[in-house]
C-alpha cells in the first residue's frame, strides 16, 4: 500500500494536500485497490461548497459505489474532468492524475484534524 | 454455436415481414406540422429472418427447461405448461381492461377466487393482486403501513429495521417511501440478533422487514418474540415473502403475527419467470391494515364480481388491477395442488435442500450449518487463489446454470443453492457431483476453474468496459 | 405427485442422508401451536379438470375477438403477428430468469439490446432502459428521477389534466412519501400555457402526455426551451404507435420519455402484463431507474452483452438507489422486439397510418349523426371525443347487445364531461365494423 507522505488523510480514504492556498482531494491508494477498477466517479460543479465530514461525491466501481467524503470544508474551485472519460487513472495513480477535486479552505484549522501518513497507514496496516 | 448477428445487421432495404391490409376508408389529411421527417431506423426483414434470429437467439440461453437452475432466492422451479395453455385462452388475453365489469365476470371470477386462496395460504385478512412483482409488493407494502400509522396521528414514525441479511430491494423500498433505514444484525445461527433488535425499538419505529426464511434459509428461530418484539414499540412486522415456498402448509405468516406480506407468483406459484419478468406481487394484509391496500380489488356483490378500492387505500400502484396473465397461471396451479400438494411441494423444496447441503457441505463450507429450509449458502473460496465466481463459471461446463452468487452480503464468497421441490434426487446428485469435480479441480488444475467457462460461445465478459464507456443500443 | 419427482423410497433415502427420521423433522423450528395448519383450499383437479372450469370461466368474458371494439384509454387492440406469440413461447426464453450470468444469457440479453436499440430509434432518444411494470409506473419513476436529478432541491412536478387520469393517480401513490407534490392538473382546464406559466425554481419536471388522453397531439414545439429555461425537465408520456407517424419527443428535446408499450406484440390481458418503456439521454443515464443492457467484449475480444451500470441499482445501493426497481418486464420486451423487428419501418407506419385513417373516418361519421357530436377540435392520432345524446353507460348497454364494445365513459374521471365517450379505433377495426358501430349509435341515441 502506498501512502503519499505529503498529503493527510481521512478514516473513510480520502487523501487531502496543500496545493498553494488550495487543497487538492482524491482516494487513497488503499481505496482504490479495495474498490477494484473505477468505472465511474460522480463529482460536484465548481462553485459548489463542501463541508467537513459531507458526501461530495460517489466512486463506483462495477459491483460497488463509494460516497466520498470531504476532508475539508470550503468552495470547490476545480473538478478534474478528465475523470469523466479515462476514471481509470484514479486506479493507476491515485495520488497523482486521479486527483478529483480542489477545495479554496474556507476553515484552514481542519487541516491539523487530518490523520498524519503514519498514522493513516498504521490504521490500515 | 453460431455467432449471431444484430437485427440491424441482417436488415435489407425494402425487406417486409408483415402483410397488413389495404385502406377501406377514404384518406383523410394528415397534419403536416406534426409529421415525423425521419423515418425510424428499425430493421427491414423477412419473417423467417426474424424467426431464425430469435430462435437462435433462445438457443444460447440457459433455462428451467433445458437445464438445472438452482438460483438461490428465485424459486426456479418448473413451470406446469397447462398454466400457459390456460393464460392463452383467447377470453383472457382478448379482454380490455375499461370493459364494463359485466363484459368480464370470468376473470373477476377468477381474480377474486385467486385472492381468497392466497388469504388461506398465508393467514392474512386481505389481499391485492395489483403490484407487479416482490419489490412493487414490497413497496405497496410499506406505503400500506406507513398510511396504518398516519391514520392513527402516529407521524414520528420513520425509521424501518431490515436485517443485514435482506434483499437491496427491502432498504430501496422503505427509502422509496420516505423513510430512513437502520440495519439490523443477524447472530452466529443466522437469526436477527434480537438483543441488537430491542435496542433499536422505539416509537420511530415504522416496522421491520423480515425475510423468513431468511437469505441464509434459516427459519427465524425467535421469530415469536421478534414479532412481539416490534409489536411492542408500536411497529408492524412486514414479511418479504420472497421464501414462500417453504412455507406453504407448514406455518402462515399471517399466524405468526406478520401484518402484512408480499407473494411473489413467479417463485412460490409456479408461473414463468420470462427472462427478467413479469412477475406479480400480490400483497395480503392483516385485518387492521385492509383499509390501506393498494387497489381496486375485486369484490363479490351477490352473483357479481365487481372492482372495490379500499376505504382508505394508498391509491394505485399500477394503471390497472396487476398482471392478470400471471395471475391466471398462479390460479391454474394452486387448483391444481389442493392445500395436500401443497403442503408436498414445501416439504419436498426443504427436503431437496437439506439433502444438498449434507452432501456438499464437506467439500464447500456452510457458514451456517443447520437444518435449512428451502435453501442454503456455501462458500466458494475453497482453497487459496479460487472464487465464488469461478466455481460458477465451471458449472456452466457441466451444463448447470449456476447458483446465486455474492449473495447475501454477509456471507463472504456466498453460493446460494435453491434446488425447488421439482427436481429429483438424480438431477441433483448429478450436480452435487459435478461440484465435487469443481473442488478436485481447484486443487490438480485451477487455471480450468479461471478460464471457465469453455463451453459457450463466448468467454467471461469485460463488465469493467461495459460499465466505463457504456454502449447501450447499436450505434451503426 | 403432480410436478414432484420423487419417489417415497428416494425421500426416504434422502432423509437418512440428512439424519433425521421424517420431513416433519425438518420444521421443528416452527412454532408447534401454529406449525402444519390445514388449509382450506379447494379439493385438486387434474389438468383436464382445470381446464375445463377455465373454459366456462373465460367464457363468462366478452372478448375482442368476439365483439368489435372501439375502447382504448391507455390500453389498445392492436395486431400482434403470429410470429410474436411463438417466438416468447420458446422454453429457453420464458422459462430463464434475470441474465445475471451473461455467457449463458445472451439470448436475453441480445434481444433486450435489439429492444433498447429499437424503441430508442422510434421515441428518438440516447437511452432505454429494460422495461418497467407499465407505462404509469414508468411515468411515476419519471417524476422521483427528475427530483432525484435536482438532488431533491426541486419538489414540483408538474403535469396536465390531459395525462391519462389513472396515471396521475399512480404518481402521486408513488410520491406519497417523498417531500414531491404533483400539480397542476387539478384544474381541468389548464392547458399547457397555463401549465408552463406555472414553471419556477422549486419545479422539477413538467409532464405531458402526446398524444394526450383525449386523443390529441400537443403542440410540443419550443416546448423544452421552455422548460430548461426554468432549470425543469420535460418528461413526454406517448403512444410508440402514433410514432409511425408523428414527430418523436426525442426530437421536442425530452428529457424523459415513458410509454405504455403493450401493445407492441403482447396482448391486452385484461391490462397485464404490460410494458413500461423508460427512455432518457446521455446525460442523464447514470440517474436512470430499472435494468439496462450494454455491450462489451469478451476475453477473446468477440462482442458480447451484459447488464449494466448496476450500481445504481437496489441490489448494490440499497437505500441509495435510484429506484426499488428489481425485475423488467423482459417477456414483453422480447415480444415488442419480435413485433418491432417483423414490422420493420414501413409496418409501423403503415399500422400508424390505418389506424389515423380509420379513426378520422370513424369520428366525421359519428358527428353526422343526430345528437352526436364530435368534440375533438385538434389534429388527434387514433382516439377522439364525442359527445352523445345520453349516458355513456347506457350507450355501451345497448352496443353489447349488438356484439359492440362501445368506448370510454370519460364521466367516470371526469365528472364535468357527461355523456362524453372517448373512441378509439385502430387498425383492427374494418370498415364494417366502424359502419355498424356508426349505426347502432344512430339506433341507441
Amino acid at each position: 500500500m502506498n501512502v503519499d507522505q505529503n498529503a493527510k488523510y481521512m478514516e473513510s480514504h480520502e487523501w487531502a494536500r496543500k496545493d498553494g492556498d488550495l487543497i487538492v482531494v482524491g482516494i487513497s491508494d488503499h481505496a482504490q485497490d479495495s474498490l477494484s477498477d473505477i468505472v465511474y466517479v460522480e463529482l460536484p460543479a465548481v462553485g459548489d461548497t463542501v463541508t467537513k465530514g459531507d458526501v461530495f461525491g460517489v466512486v463506483e466501481s462495477v459491483k460497488a459505489a463509494s460516497d466520498l467524503y470531504a476532508p475539508m470544508s470550503g468552495e470547490v474551485v476545480e473538478v478534474n474532468e478528465s475523470l469523466e472519460d479515462t476514471p481509470e487513472v484514479i486506479n493507476s495513480d491515485p495520488f497523482g492524475a486521479g486527483w478529483m477535486i480542489k477545495i479554496a479552505p474556507s476553515n484552514p484549522a481542519e487541516w491539523d484534524e487530518l490523520l498524519t501518513p503514519d498514522a493513516y497507514a498504521a490504521a490500515n496496516a | 454455436m453460431l455467432y449471431e448477428p444484430l437485427l440491424f445487421e441482417i436488415s435489407k432495404p425494402g425487406r417486409v415481414g408483415v402483410a397488413l391490409p389495404d385502406l377501406d376508408v377514404p384518406e383523410s389529411p394528415l397534419p403536416t406540422e406534426f409529421l415525423r421527417t425521419e423515418e425510424p431506423n428499425l430493421p427491414e426483414l423477412s419473417e423467417l429472418d426474424v424467426a431464425r434470429h430469435f430462435v437462435r437467439l433462445s438457443q444460447k440461453n440457459y433455462s428451467v427447461d433445458s437445464v438445472f437452475y438452482p438460483l438461490g432466492s428465485c424459486t426456479m422451479k418448473y413451470n406446469p405448461k397447462v398454466n400457459e395453455a390456460a393464460a392463452a385462452k383467447p377470453k383472457f388475453t382478448a379482454t380490455h381492461p375499461l370493459q364494463p365489469e359485466e363484459t368480464v365476470q370470468g376473470n373477476l371470477q377468477l381474480m377474486f377466487e385467486l385472492q381468497e386462496m392466497l388469504k388461506e395460504i398465508s393467514g392474512f385478512d386481505g389481499v391485492s393482486l395489483q403490484p407487479a412483482a416482490g419489490a412493487h409488493g414490497e413497496f405497496s407494502g410499506v406505503l400500506t403501513m406507513r398510511a396504518y400509522h398516519l391514520s392513527r396521528g402516529d407521524t414520528k414514525r420513520t425509521k424501518m429495521l431490515i436485517p443485514d441479511s435482506a434483499h437491496g430491494t427491502n432498504p430501496a423500498s422503505s427509502a422509496m417511501s420516505g423513510f430512513t433505514v437502520q440495519e439490523i444484525p443477524s447472530d452466529d445461527r443466522g437469526n436477527i440478533d434480537l438483543d441488537a433488535l430491542k435496542a433499536a425499538c422505539d416509537d420511530t419505529v415504522v416496522g421491520l422487514m423480515i425475510t423468513n426464511p431468511n437469505t441464509l434459509g434459516m427459519f427465524e428461530e425467535h421469530v415469536e418474540e421478534v414479532v412481539k418484539t416490534v409489536h411492542d414499540c408500536g411497529g408492524l412486522v412486514y414479511g418479504d415473502g420472497a421464501n414462500l415456498n417453504a412455507l406453504m402448509g407448514i406455518v402462515r405468516p399471517g399466524d405468526l403475527g406478520f401484518d402484512v406480506m408480499h407473494f411473489n407468483l413467479h417463485k412460490t406459484f409456479s408461473t414463468p419467470h420470462g427472462g427478467g419478468g413479469p412477475g406479480s406481487g400480490p400483497i395480503g394484509v392483516s385485518e387492521a391494515l385492509a383499509p390501506f391496500m393498494p387497489g381496486p380489488i375485486v369484490a363479490k356483490d351477490g352473483e357479481m364480481y365487481k372492482l372495490v378500492t379500499p376505504e382508505h387505500s394508498v391509491g394505485s400502484v399500477k394503471a390497472f388491477y396487476g398482471n392478470f396473465g400471471v395471475m391466471v397461471r398462479a390460479y391454474t396451479y394452486i387448483r391444481m395442488m389442493g392445500a395436500d400438494g401443497l403442503r408436498a411441494v414445501s416439504e419436498n423444496a426443504v427436503l431437496n435442500a437439506n439433502y444438498m447441503r449434507v452432501k456438499l457441505q464437506d467439500a464447500y463450507h456452510v457458514p451456517f450449518n443447520r437444518i435449512c429450509m428451502h435453501e442454503f449458502v456455501a462458500e466458494g473460496d475453497i482453497i487459496e487463489g479460487i472464487h465464488t465466481m469461478d466455481i460458477a463459471k465451471r458449472l456452466i461446463d457441466y451444463g448447470y446454470h449456476p447458483p446465486t452468487v455474492y449473495f447475501p452480503l454477509i456471507v463472504h464468497e456466498a453460493l446460494m443453492i435453491e434446488p425447488t421441490e421439482t427436481e429429483s434426487k438424480e438431477t441433483m446428485d448429478g450436480f452435487i457431483d459435478a461440484l465435487h469435480k469443481i473442488a478436485e479441480e481447484a486443487k490438480t488444475n485451477p487455471d480450468l476453474l479461471h478460464s471457465a467457462p469453455h463451453t459457450t460461445e463466448l468467454g467471461r465478459l469485460d463488465e469493467v468496459q461495459a460499465a466505463r464507456h457504456p454502449v447501450l443500443k447499436y450505434l451503426g | 405427485m403432480k410436478f414432484i419427482p420423487n419417489t417415497e423410497p428416494e425421500r426416504a433415502e434422502m432423509l437418512d442422508a440428512i439424519g433425521v427420521k421424517s420431513v416433519a423433522d425438518l420444521f421443528e423450528v416452527v412454532p408447534e401451536s401454529v406449525r402444519f395448519p390445514k388449509l382450506n383450499l379447494p379439493e385438486p383437479l387434474s389438468e383436464m379438470e382445470i381446464m375445463a372450469e377455465l373454459t366456462a370461466m373465460s367464457d363468462r368474458n366478452a372478448d375482442t375477438f368476439h365483439y368489435s371494439a372501439f375502447i382504448g384509454a391507455g390500453a389498445y387492440n392492436h395486431f400482434q403477428p403470429s410470429i410474436v406469440g411463438q417466438m416468447i413461447s420458446r422454453n429457453e426464453f420464458y422459462t430463464a430468469y434475470t441474465p445475471y450470468q451473461p455467457e449463458v444469457s445472451q439470448g436475453t440479453l441480445q434481444a433486450i439490446f435489439e429492444y433498447q436499440t429499437m424503441v430508442s430509434d422510434l421515441l428518438a432518444m440516447d437511452v432505454v432502459n429494460a422495461s418497467h411494470y407499465d407505462g404509469a409506473t414508468a411515468l411515476a419513476e419519471a417524476a422521483i428521477m427528475a427530483y432525484q436529478v435536482s438532488r431533491g432541491k426541486r419538489k414540483k412536478v408538474l403535469v396536465l389534466p390531459s395525462v391519462k387520469p389513472n396515471y396521475r393517480k399512480v404518481m402521486r401513490t408513488y410520491t406519497q412519501g417523498l417531500p414531491v407534490e404533483i400539480t397542476g392538473d387539478e384544474n381541468p382546464n389548464t392547458d399547457l400555457a397555463a401549465l408552463t406559466a406555472m414553471l419556477d425554481s422549486d419545479t422539477a419536471c413538467l409532464v405531458v402526455q402526446s398524444p394526450n388522453f383525449f386523443g390529441e397531439l400537443e403542440d410540443l414545439r419550443g416546448l423544452a426551451d421552455t422548460v430548461h429555461a426554468a432549470g425543469a425537465l420535460l418528461v413526454v408520456h406517448t403512444d410508440p404507435h402514433a410514432l409511425g407517424l408523428f414527430t418523436p419527443p426525442g426530437e421536442y428535446g425530452a428529457d424523459i420519455v415513458t410509454a405504455e408499450g403493450h401493445a407492441l406484440g403482447n396482448s391486452l390481458n385484461y391490462g397485464g402484463p404490460y410494458l413500461g418503456i423508460f427512455a432518457t439521454t446521455q446525460k442523464l443515464v447514470r440517474k436512470m431507474p430499472g435494468r439496462v443492457v450494454g455491450q462489451t467484449v469478451d476475453t477473446n475480444g468477440k462482442r458480447g452483452f451484459v447488464l449494466t451500470l448496476s450500481t445504481r441499482e437496489q441490489h448494490i445501493r440499497r437505500e441509495k438507489a435510484t429506484s426499488n426497481i428489481c425485475s423488467n418486464q423482459g417477456l414483453n420486451a422480447l415480444a415488442a422486439a419480435v413485433y418491432l423487428a417483423t414490422m420493420g419501418k414501413h409496418g409501423m407506419r403503415r399500422v400508424a397510418e390505418l389506424s389515423y385513417h380509420k379513426a378520422h373516418y370513424a369520428a366525421a361519421e359519428i358527428d353526422k349523426l343526430p345528437g352526436y357530436q364530435l368534440l375533438t377540435t385538434k389534429p388527434f392520432f387514433k382516439e377522439f371525443v364525442i359527445q352523445c345524446p345520453k349516458p355513456v353507460a347506457e350507450i355501451n348497454t345497448a352496443l353489447l347487445a349488438k356484439n359492440i364494445i362501445g368506448g370510454y365513459d370519460l364521466s367516470q374521471r371526469y365528472p364535468e364531461r357527461a355523456n362524453q365517450m372517448l373512441v378509439a379505433v385502430t387498425e383492427m377495426n374494418t370498415r364494417r365494423q366502424i359502419d355498424e358501430f356508426v349505426a347502432a349509435l344512430k339506433e341507441v341515441a
